[in-house]
This record gives C-alpha cells, sequence and structure tokens, in this order.
C-alpha cells in the first residue's frame, strides 16, 4: 500500500464535536501510527464512542478534520472496518449469522450488485476464524451476547480493512471470548493492521495494547502504553477515583462496575 | 362471479400486496405509525392539488399527495431531532395538522363534489370497477386495477433493486453510512413508497384502513419466519388471503370491503400469533410446560445423585419422601417419578429409587450446565 502522504494511519486535527452548546469532544489532536493496537480509554460521557462516529463520519463535527492515510475518510472508505456497540442493532432481525456477516462485503460490492458465492466464501471462513462456523444458518436472534460479538468481528474482517474501529467489542463477553478477541486482534496488528478499540477494564490495557489515549472530552494523552498509561494521566482522565498500583503492575478503578 | 366482483378481487389483492411490501420494513425499523401519519397527511396534497386542478383524476394529485407524504416525514424528523419531543410525539404533532387543514379545505372549497370525509376516511372498493380507464375509446379495465399495479411494480422494483441497502440500513445505519450507503436517501426512498402506496391504496380503502395493510400482514409475517425475503413473500400473500377472504365476507353480509379486508387481516395475524409455530402462544406454552417437566426430572436425578451411596439414603431416596426435601406435592412428585421411569432414568425397588446409568449422566450434565 502507498500511503506515503502521512505516517499515521488515523490522523485527527482540532476536532470539537458538540451536542447544541455542550461539548462532547473538545479539540481533540490525536495520532494513530500504522500497525498499532490502540484502546481508547476514558470514564462514562467522555466520548469514547463520539470519537469513532465522528472519525467515520457518522457525527459531523463543529470543527476539526480527520485523515485516514492522509485523506479525507470519504475517499478511505474501503480502508476503514467499523464494529459498532452489540447494543446499537436489532438482534431480533429476521436474518442469519451467515447474512450479517456478508453485510461486511456490502461496502466492497458498492450499490445494486448483489453478494455472491465469493461473499459467502469469504463469511464463512471468517466465521470459522472467529470460532462460529457452526453458527452460519442459525437466526441471529439465538445468539448469546459473546456469539454476537463474535458475528460482528467476523463482519469486520470481511471487510479487509486496514484500519479498524472497534466500540467496546468486550462489553459483556466472558473471559474466553475475549481471549478469542483479542487474539484475533493480535493477529491483525502483526499482519500490519492498525486497531481501534474503545475500551472499559483498566486491568488488561498492558498486556493487550501497546498504545493508548486517554480521553475525557478533552484527550488526556495518547502514545505508546509504556509510555502514557501512568497514574497521572489516569488521575486527569477519571478524576480521583483510581487506584494506581505501579509497583504492582496492575491498575485498579473505583468507578468501573 | 360478475366481471365487477372479478375486478373489485383484483384490486384489493393487489393493494393489499403494494401496502404489505413496504410495510415490512415500517415494521423492522420500528416506525409503523408513520404510516398512519403518511396516510392521513396526504389529504392535504390531494385537497390542495383538486383545487388547483379542479380534476380528480388529474395525475398531479398524485405527485401532490405524494409530496405531502414527505413533507410529513420531514416535519416529524426535524420536530424530533429538536430534541424537545419523542418521535411518537412528533408524529402525534405534526399529522393531525396537516390532515385537518385538509378536512377544513374540503368541507369549505369541495362540498360539492365527490371528496367528502366520509370517503376519505374509509374508501370504497365497491365503486372502483366504475371508474375505468380508457385508452383510445377501449375500456381496458377500472382504472384504480392499473394505478395500483403500478404502485405494486414500482414497489418491487425499488425492494429487488435496493434489498441489500435496505436490509444492512434496516439493520444497521451507522455500518451502512460508513460503508458510503447514505441511510437517509434509503430511508427517503422508503418513504416515497409509503406515501405513493398510501395516495393508491386511500381511493380503494380509506386512509385509516392503509395503516390496517401495511401494518397487519408484516406484523403477521414476523411471526412466521426468520429471513427477510421470506418476510416480505409472506406479508403479501397474508395481505391477498386478508383481502380475497374480507371481500367475500363483505359479499355475503353487505357491508363494508374495505372494513371487512381490514377486519380478516387482523384474524389473520391473531391466528399467527396463537398458531405460529416458532413464536406463537400455543408453542410458547408448549415449551414452558416442557421446560417445567425438564425441569423437574433433572431436579430429581440431581436429588438421587447427591444423596446415592450416603447413610441416608435410605430415607432420601424414597418417592414418597421428595414431597418433604424437594416440597413437591405428592401428586406431582408421582408424576415426576413416573416419568423418569419412562424414560429410564431411574428404577424403583420397594419404594428405593435408583438411578440408571442414563440417569446419572443426565445428573452430571445438569449439574455441570
Amino acid at each position: 500500500m502507498s500511503h506515503n502522504e502521512s505516517l499515521y494511519a488515523v490522523d485527527v486535527a482540532d476536532l470539537t464535536v458538540a451536542y447544541r452548546d455542550k461539548p462532547v469532544l473538545w479539540d481533540i489532536d490525536m495520532q494513530v501510527p500504522t500497525g498499532v493496537l490502540m484502546a481508547i480509554i476514558g470514564p462514562n460521557g467522555a466520548g469514547k464512542t463520539t470519537l469513532i462516529k465522528s472519525i467515520l463520519g457518522l457525527i459531523k463535527p463543529a470543527a476539526g478534520q480527520v485523515l485516514i492515510f492522509g485523506r479525507p475518510y470519504d475517499q478511505q472508505r474501503h480502508e476503514v472496518g467499523y464494529v459498532p456497540q452489540r447494543g446499537s442493532v436489532d438482534w431480533d432481525f429476521p436474518t442469519s449469522v451467515l447474512d450479517v456477516v456478508m453485510m461486511g462485503r456490502y461496502g466492497a460490492l458498492g450499490w445494486i450488485r448483489r453478494p455472491g458465492s465469493k461473499e459467502r466464501q469469504k463469511a464463512l471462513e471468517a466465521l470459522n476464524k472467529v470460532g462460529m462456523a457452526d453458527f452460519a444458518g442459525r437466526q441471529i436472534s439465538q445468539l448469546s451476547g459473546g456469539q454476537q460479538q463474535r458475528v460482528f468481528l467476523a463482519r469486520a474482517l470481511v471487510q479487509e480493512a486496514s484500519v479498524y474501529f472497534m466500540d467496546e467489542p468486550f462489553q459483556g463477553v466472558d473471559a474466553k471470548t475475549e481471549r478469542a478477541i483479542i487474539v484475533i486482534l493480535q493477529e491483525l496488528r502483526s499482519s500490519g493492521k492498525t486497531v481501534v478499540v474503545v475500551h472499559h477494564d483498566l486491568q488488561t490495557i498492558p498486556e493487550y495494547f501497546d498504545w493508548v489515549t486517554l480521553l475525557n472530552v478533552r484527550r488526556i494523552a495518547s502514545g505508546p502504553v509504556a509510555e502514557v498509561f501512568t497514574e497521572d494521566n489516569l488521575r486527569s482522565a477519571y478524576g480521583g477515583l483510581v487506584a494506581f498500583k505501579s509497583q504492582a503492575g496492575t491498575v485498579n478503578s473505583n468507578n468501573m462496575k | 362471479m360478475t366481471s365487477a366482483q372479478i375486478e373489485i378481487q383484483l384490486i384489493a389483492a393487489v393493494v393489499a400486496a403494494a401496502c404489505a411490501l413496504p410495510g415490512v420494513f415500517l415494521i423492522l425499523r420500528r416506525t409503523a405509525m408513520m404510516s398512519d401519519a403518511i396516510s392521513h397527511a396526504i389529504l392535504l396534497g390531494i385537497v390542495l392539488a383538486f383545487l388547483v386542478t379542479e380534476d380528480l383524476t388529474s395525475p398531479f394529485l398524485i405527485v401532490a399527495a405524494t409530496l405531502t407524504g414527505v413533507l410529513t416525514v420531514l416535519l416529524v424528523e426535524i420536530l424530533h431531532k429538536t430534541r424537545l419531543v419523542k418521535e411518537d410525539a412528533a408524529i402525534g404533532l405534526v399529522f393531525p395538522v396537516l390532515f385537518s387543514i385538509g378536512v377544513i379545505l374540503i368541507a369549505r372549497f369541495a362540498g360539492s363534489v365527490h371528496l367528502d370525509t366520509d370517503a376519505v376516511l374509509l374508501g370504497e372498493l365497491a365503486f372502483a370497477p366504475f371508474n375505468r380507464l380508457v385508452v383510445f375509446g377501449v375500456d381496458i379495465g377500472p382504472r384504480s386495477l392499473y394505478l395500483m399495479g403500478g404502485i405494486l411494480v414500482i414497489n418491487l422494483v425499488f425492494i429487488l433493486l435496493f434489498f441489500k441497502e435496505l436490509k444492512l440500513s434496516t439493520f444497521d445505519a451507522g455500518l451502512a453510512a460508513s460503508l458510503g450507503f447514505m441511510p437517509w436517501i434509503l430511508h427517503y426512498g422508503l418513504m416515497t413508497l409509503v406515501s405513493v402506496t398510501a395516495v393508491g391504496a386511500f381511493d380503494a380503502v380509506g386512509s385509516i384502513l392503509v395503516v390496517a395493510l401495511m401494518i397487519g400482514p408484516p406484523a403477521a409475517a414476523y411471526l412466521l419466519t426468520e429471513r427477510l425475503s421470506s418476510m416480505l413473500i409472506l406479508s403479501a400473500i397474508i395481505g391477498i388471503v386478508g383481502a380475497i377472504a374480507g371481500f367475500w365476507i363483505a359479499n355475503w353480509t353487505d357491508v363494508s370491503i374495505a372494513g371487512t379486508m381490514a377486519s380478516m387481516i387482523g384474524v389473520v395475524f391473531v391466528l399467527v400469533y396463537v398458531f405460529s409455530p416458532g413464536r406463537g402462544l400455543l408453542a410458547t406454552v408448549r415449551r414452558r410446560i416442557l421446560q417445567k417437566w425438564e425441569f423437574a426430572l433433572a431436579m430429581l436425578v440431581i436429588h438421587l445423585s447427591q444423596h446415592e451411596n450416603q447413610p441416608e439414603a435410605v430415607n432420601e431416596c424414597r418417592a414418597d419422601h421428595l414431597t418433604e426435601h424437594i416440597r413437591w406435592n405428592a401428586e406431582f412428585a408421582r408424576r415426576v417419578v413416573r416419568l423418569a421411569k419412562h424414560r429410564e432414568l431411574i428404577v424403583e425397588t420397594n419404594g428405593h429409587l435408583r438411578l440408571t446409568s442414563v440417569g446419572h449422566s443426565l445428573a452430571a450434565r445438569r449439574v455441570v450446565g
């Protein structure tokens, strides 16, 4: 791929988003280098989902600009994969698991063209990869929360994007599914993809991610986990609610469930 | 059957199918009440266009009414976006305003023509065959059959062409937008279809029953299938069945055809709601009863497995003891034991219950699961 224009997979500059006069994101600058697995963390209402949605053009910002590999998002759609929050869709919708995964190919197909055997094949491969091959024909309402999340991940995989945005992919999944998902995300990173994940569990940050952005309406810090995942930054993002035990190498968060 | 009867049934079937197709997406997008708003608000467009053209058959009426329908959607969304009212309240605020302006205009300026409020609310299918389409002096059939047939074709073509886009934007508008499919264009496309269909059906069945035809069949089909494509097909079939059945009931009892059509769709919905094999009332009740017995069996085998080879087993593992230990009444305990014996989960010797190997494996599975 020739992304010579920019070193960054995602380059957010001076992004401000407001609902009426209330700023949700205030003057955000964030550069995500190509090939990192990055967590976006911050307390509830920090604007994590809003940041992702603004990057994807789903929310119109009041100011600022977003570049994906040096170009505006609408020129780079095919480079971007998106996993919305599991709860944002109606899982009683009359459709099958395989059908949902194939939706990830719709962008490459464009308007009107129907998915065919090639799309089917890719969807089955992705389902296999997330351990859901046996569920291809199932109606989606029969899935558990963890299975729904795997289906969404499979749908993102078939997008064959260069940079992925995932909104809380670990929400409400059991430990086994969480492991399975993080393994796939790390595989994506090793194959040169950039993965941006809205995350909630501070304890797993150093283990899972190599890059992190702390957010609380403003950008508190953004950079390698080793450098910016510090007590000071966490305190700025979460207020005084975070107990940080740096010597033990673990982090506890009192305001998380 | 007379030719008029055949023609009325044809029109009824075409109206029902044309309404059911966009109705599927209204149901899945949880905007069913938008059909109510649109079907009423189009009256204003019809009246305004009539006052300009003074011709009830002018195609301009259809265009104006459709535009009013889309305007209704737009106004509801603008009002909703202010975040001062919820969407249902916005619908309740917008369409009565437009509809009432239409009613006032009819009363004031159009009192002398066939555009009275009764016809608007209820329509009259029985008169449809009188209004003929004549081309080069040749009578080629009732006008509304061609009108609704054309609308049905438009709906079919739109849904077939944009099936994938409609499915994606209905299921996951966020992904659709991020992939560049512009869900709002599809939304307005769909709402235009709903408006055109409501305008066409308005003449035949009136504005209230349009809602029944748009919402009833898809709501029933939703309970019968797990695929969007079959939901569309089933909706059309249910609509047509309701329409034809409604026609004959109206014929035998000499009442309004539109009324019996809507009632029959209601009847079909109730039947589906009760008897649907997957999600119907009976299936749900049966599943609950089954679950109750399966659970009781699991409790029995787990109880027996926990007490077997224990000193107290002599007392615990007796049929007449279950009332005390699991708090079942004697009759229920007797039936559970009988069912367990029938399934070869346990054997009874002198009132003493012992697990078979099948019973052991069930107990092991249920304790873990």
